[in-house]
């Protein structure tokens, strides 16, 4: 099957080549023909490389250990569920599932656009096709999963046991579905600046929608992230600005502006160089992303094993860095604006600000973290940045942002003027004032930028909820509904606007989250004997006793845990208690290591403790330890190290379950001490809360509106004009 | 004020305000950041200052301590290594062979880690999540 | 003559999976000449809109795109958004704009 599996992605590494010159030749001759066999030349690779991902999913699941990449990052002890997910832990099966993923969507946008945009959809198409070609080219001469061992392994090296958790399995497909969404609108804006089209809104209609799911999946991808940096990591944070990280704000950013921006084109005419600009920045960015987690260039990253692919990658991204400028210069006629900035109080400058900010804040992210390279250039030195320089930049430009998000859908076009103005942000500013004052009397005027931060997240919350009060109250007055009834309809008549609401309300929630979690936590690290106790916050942490145990699958050995139980309480009395561990996996490599010493030199995970709430998140992990069991190891190691081979296998497996009982046994009777991380963090599942809210408020802007109800009223409309222009 | 003017004052200040922010980026990214080094450059090193060092952490050299972990590390390729002292939680993937970047400040014969600083690179050729921190 | 190739079953049974992925190969080989070429060949090819019905869908989309506004207006001055004079302002203007629209049709058409 690995054969064949060669074979399909040899194939659609040959139909893409074949598909731009068709599509090419197609566009420049005006030849219909051409220009839909390279449209099927698309929806060929998507069947092929369809295929190829299905002899991958099978091989893992079916634990086919001959195939190279399954014996690496699979093993028959992996539950069902991340064998399947396990083909995208590798170099090549990610690869291969961003491959699949961009055929997808681009049979899904030409077959879509198939009766449109005749100028601009055959170079969209061979612009996908490149990168398809580009992606197919490095599974079949670099990184390839299909490559077999020539000796079938019984037994795989199985997941890293800290990626066996559903966030992170669902994480990387939720990226790539991003990246690979937003080559579509940068693949229709070449197009469209090729055939002098990008003057018209053409190509934004059409991909409006991929940009939207674009961005949207990857907010939930990059979420994912921290979701599970915060729950299953033993550090307590859920951001570190770690290069992996930015990698993926970085697009996300630049398509947040996009998004915004081309509604100022639709609705004016304007923005026009600013919304191509920002489109191709965003594919290219999402490109660099997708090469900066495998590349090794920047320290933080994980550089292990330089990768092979940093040239083709470099070399594609100069080409799309050198493309979009160049042909941005070249039509720079036609992206002139239609209408002018009236005033610098209207909806059109507040956008403008919007894109100013949004790009001004990747500006920060992209040189914190290129700045390694950036500094060993201009001073031979390489250099890094931490954390706090980018909160610094960051943390204002955030507040800025969800200000903006308060004012800018409200705000009026062209021009607001005062009773306007008035007339709209009154309420929700004098809400969002008499918050600050009551927060500030309560203490939180320690940290003014949180503050800040949550004046404006209560502005924007009021605003949002002014403008729901406002269109259920016009709805009932017009249809007698009831409010509930009411807020359905307003909503699905207005799909995109009541939709953008909501993900500004969520965006503030999640924001609001942020800087409590941030300013007001209370973090600790304390080593504690059994029946001591540590102050974190309001609430009370005692490590009541220790806790061990050994975790089997089928029979086989998986995990040593050693944890604690700790009992939190506040003022006296119990609020929870937590089971934080340290799981130790035996290690599969032997070379060196002591028969009973392996089970220890293995991975390591932890198990947090978790208490979340609406209020407040307690949190808490710990490292047990275990010096004073290395002597019984070691020992053990010498025992059956000199009687090895001298027992039979069963019994020799019994002995060691024994030896391994009593080590863990020994720990219990030891009691032992052990390192705590306590925290205690206000509002942290507001984060959570907010992307929730920001993906209704998404996945509501991204539905298609009903048909006849739209008609019925450009009906009216049209009614209406006719009128008037039998009148002019 | 004739719009023409007003329009041009406006990208007067939009420009400034640029130039600006991407001023005081430049210069605290210069202040703040601290030097990368490996475990030959840390042979020279002035006590007191801050250093990024990526290395891989000697076999055999791990020493758990009341407080967090001792070890050594050396250079990726070489044998020049530095003794760390480092307070606070572990990473979870931390273990001897594999490579590191923790923020160090040199006190006497030692460097003293950064809490929070240490970072732990996956073995594997390639993961989704590269680090995880302390 | 006889044959030097071994007759264990291990194998004929590897010659038989290689034959089998061959055949599968030479199928979807064939299968994708045969649907990426259709149009050359003359089969059915979708017929896109030529350049002037590009523009007239371009402009039937600006028409759709400016009731909508003209729409959106009305809601806003409803909601107690826009005060009386303004929308009224708006409203003409946002009118004027789709008589435009509606006059470039016209002209696009005929």
């Amino acid at each position: 099957m690995a054969t064949v599996g060669r074979a399909l992605l040899i194939l659609a590494l040959a139909v893409a080549f074949y598909g731009v010159a068709a599509s090419i030749y197609g566009a420049v001759r005006g030849r219909d023909e051409w220009i839909a066999s390279g449209r099927r030349s698309v929806y060929a690779i998507a069947a092929l490389v369809t295929g190829a991902f299905a002899i991958l999913e099978v091989a893992f699941l079916r634990s086919d250990f001959s195939f190279a990449t399954v014996a690496s990052h699979s093993s028959t002890t992996t539950p069902t569920f991340y064998k399947g997910a396990a083909a995208w832990s590798s170099q090549e099966g990610s690869l291969l599932l961003w491959l699949w993923l961009l055929s997808l969507w681009s049979s899904l946008v030409l077959f879509a656009t198939r009766r449109q945009l005749r100028r601009v959809a055959p170079y969209a198409t061979a612009v996908l096709l490149g990168f398809a070609a580009f992606f197919a080219g490095l599974l079949v001469f670099r990184e390839t999963p299909f490559e077999l061992l020539a000796v079938v392994p019984p037994e795989g090296n199985g997941l890293n046991p800290l990626l066996r958790h559903p966030s992170m399995m669902i994480h990387p497909p939720m990226l790539y579905s991003g990246y690979t969404l937003f080559t579509i609108p940068f693949a229709f804006a070449i197009g469209a600046l090729i055939t002098r089209q990008v003057g018209a809104a053409d190509w934004i209609r059409a991909t409006r929608r991929f940009a939207l799911g674009a961005w949207l999946f990857l907010g939930i991808g990059i979420l994912l992230g921290a979701r599970w940096s915060y729950a299953e990591l033993g550090w307590g944070g859920y951001w570190a600005w770690d290069p992996v990280e930015n990698a993926s704000l970085l697009p996300w950013l630049t398509g947040t502006a996009f998004i915004h921006s081309i509604m100022i084109q639709e609705k004016r005419g304007m923005l026009k160089i600013w919304n191509v600009s920002l489109v191709l920045a965003t594919g290219t960015l999402a490109i660099l992303g997708t090469f900066l987690v495998r590349s090794g260039i920047l320290d933080s990253i994980h550089a292990f094993g330089a990768s092979t692919l940093g040239v083709p990658f470099v070399i594609l991204i100069g080409i799309l860095i050198a493309s979009s400028v160049g042909l941005v210069v070249l039509r720079r006629n036609e992206l002139r604006s239609e209408n002018r900035l009236d005033s610098l109080l209207s909806r059109e400058a507040i956008f403008l600000l919007n894109n100013l900010v949004l790009v001004a804040m990747a500006f920060v992210v992209f040189w914190g973290t290129f700045w390694p390279l950036i500094a060993e250039a201009l001073t031979g030195t390489r250099r890094a940045l931490g954390p706090p320089w980018f909160d610094k930049y960051t943390v204002p430009l955030a507040i800025v942002l969800v200000l903006l998000s308060g004012i800018g859908p409200v705000i009026a076009w062209r021009k607001a003027t005062v009773s306007n103005a008035r007339r709209n942000f009154l309420l929700p500013a004098a809400a969002a004032f008499a918050l600050g004052a009551v927060l500030a009397a309560l203490g939180a005027a320690d940290r003014p930028l949180a503050l800040a931060m949550f004046v404006c997240g209560a502005f924007v919350v009021a605003s949002v909820g002014q403008e729901f009060w406002r269109g259920v109250g016009v709805r009932r007055a017009m249809t007698g509904e009831n409010p509930l009834a009411a807020l359905r309809s307003l909503v699905a008549r207005n799909r995109r606007r009541y939709g953008g609401y909501l993900v500004h309300v969520g965006m503030a929630l999640l924001f609001v989250g942020v800087a409590a979690s941030t300013a007001f936590n209370d973090a600790r690290d304390v080593r504690l004997a059994p029946g001591q106790s540590v102050r974190s916050g309001d609430y009370t942490f005692t490590y009541e006793r220790a806790t061990s145990r050994i975790s089997t699958h089928d029979g086989e050995l998986e995990k040593i845990s050693f944890g604690a139980v700790v009992d939190v309480s506040r003022d006296g009395r119990h609020v929870t208690t937590m089971r934080p561990e340290r799981g130790y996996y035996p290690s599969r490599d032997l070379r060196g290591l002591g028969p009973v010493g392996r089970f220890f030199e293995g991975e390591a995970t932890s198990e947090i403790g978790l208490d979340a709430g609406l209020r407040r998140d307690i949190w808490t992990a710990m490292t047990p330890d275990i010096r004073r069991l290395l002597p019984t190891i070691e020992e053990g190691d010498r025992v059956f190290a000199a009687a090895a081979g001298k027992l039979p296998p069963a019994l020799e497996g019994q002995a060691l379950g024994a030896a391994l009982e009593g080590i863990v046994d020994k720990y219990l009777a030891d009691r032992p001490q052990a390192t705590f991380r306590v925290i205690s963090s206000p509002l942290v599942t507001w984060i959570w809360i907010g992307s929730i809210v920001v993906f209704l408020g998404g996945l509501i802007a991204l539905w298609p509106g009903p048909d006849a109800a739209r008609r019925k009223v450009t009906a009216r409309y049209a009614a209406r004009v006719a009128e008037d222009l039998g009148r002019a | 004020m004739p719009p023409a003017r007003k329009r041009k004052i406006r990208l007067v200040v939009a420009l400034s305000a640029a130039v600006l922010l991407a001023g005081a980026l430049v210069y605290t990214s210069l202040l703040s950041s601290n030097e990368a080094v490996t475990p030959s450059d840390l042979l020279a090193a002035k006590a007191g200052a801050s250093y990024q060092l990526t290395g891989k952490v000697v076999d055999g050299s791990v020493r758990n301590t009341s407080s967090g972990v001792d070890f050594r590390v050396r250079d990726r390729e070489g044998t020049t290594a530095v003794p760390v002292t480092y307070s606070g939680a572990v990473p979870d993937p931390f273990r001897e062979g594999r490579e590191v970047i923790v923020t160090v400040r040199k006190e006497g014969a030692t460097f003293v880690g950064e809490r929070d600083s240490l970072v732990t690179k996956c073995p594997s050729k390639f993961t989704e999540d590269a680090t995880q921190r302390s | 003559m006889r044959h030097a190739w071994p007759r264990t079953s291990a194998a004929r049974s590897k010659r038989s999976v290689d034959i089998l992925a061959l055949l599968v190969i030479v199928a979807v080989l064939t299968a994708v000449v045969v649907v990426v070429s259709a149009p050359l060949r003359g089969g059915r090819v979708e017929r896109t809109r030529g350049a002037a019905e590009d523009d007239i869908a371009e402009l039937e989309a600006r028409k759709e795109a400016k009731y909508r506004e003209i729409r959106d207006a009305e809601m806003d001055l409803r909601t107690g958004k826009l005060s009386r004079e303004d929308h009224r302002a708006l409203d003409r203007q946002l009118r004027a704009e789709a008589v435009e629209i509606l006059k470039a049709l016209d002209d696009a058409r005929s």
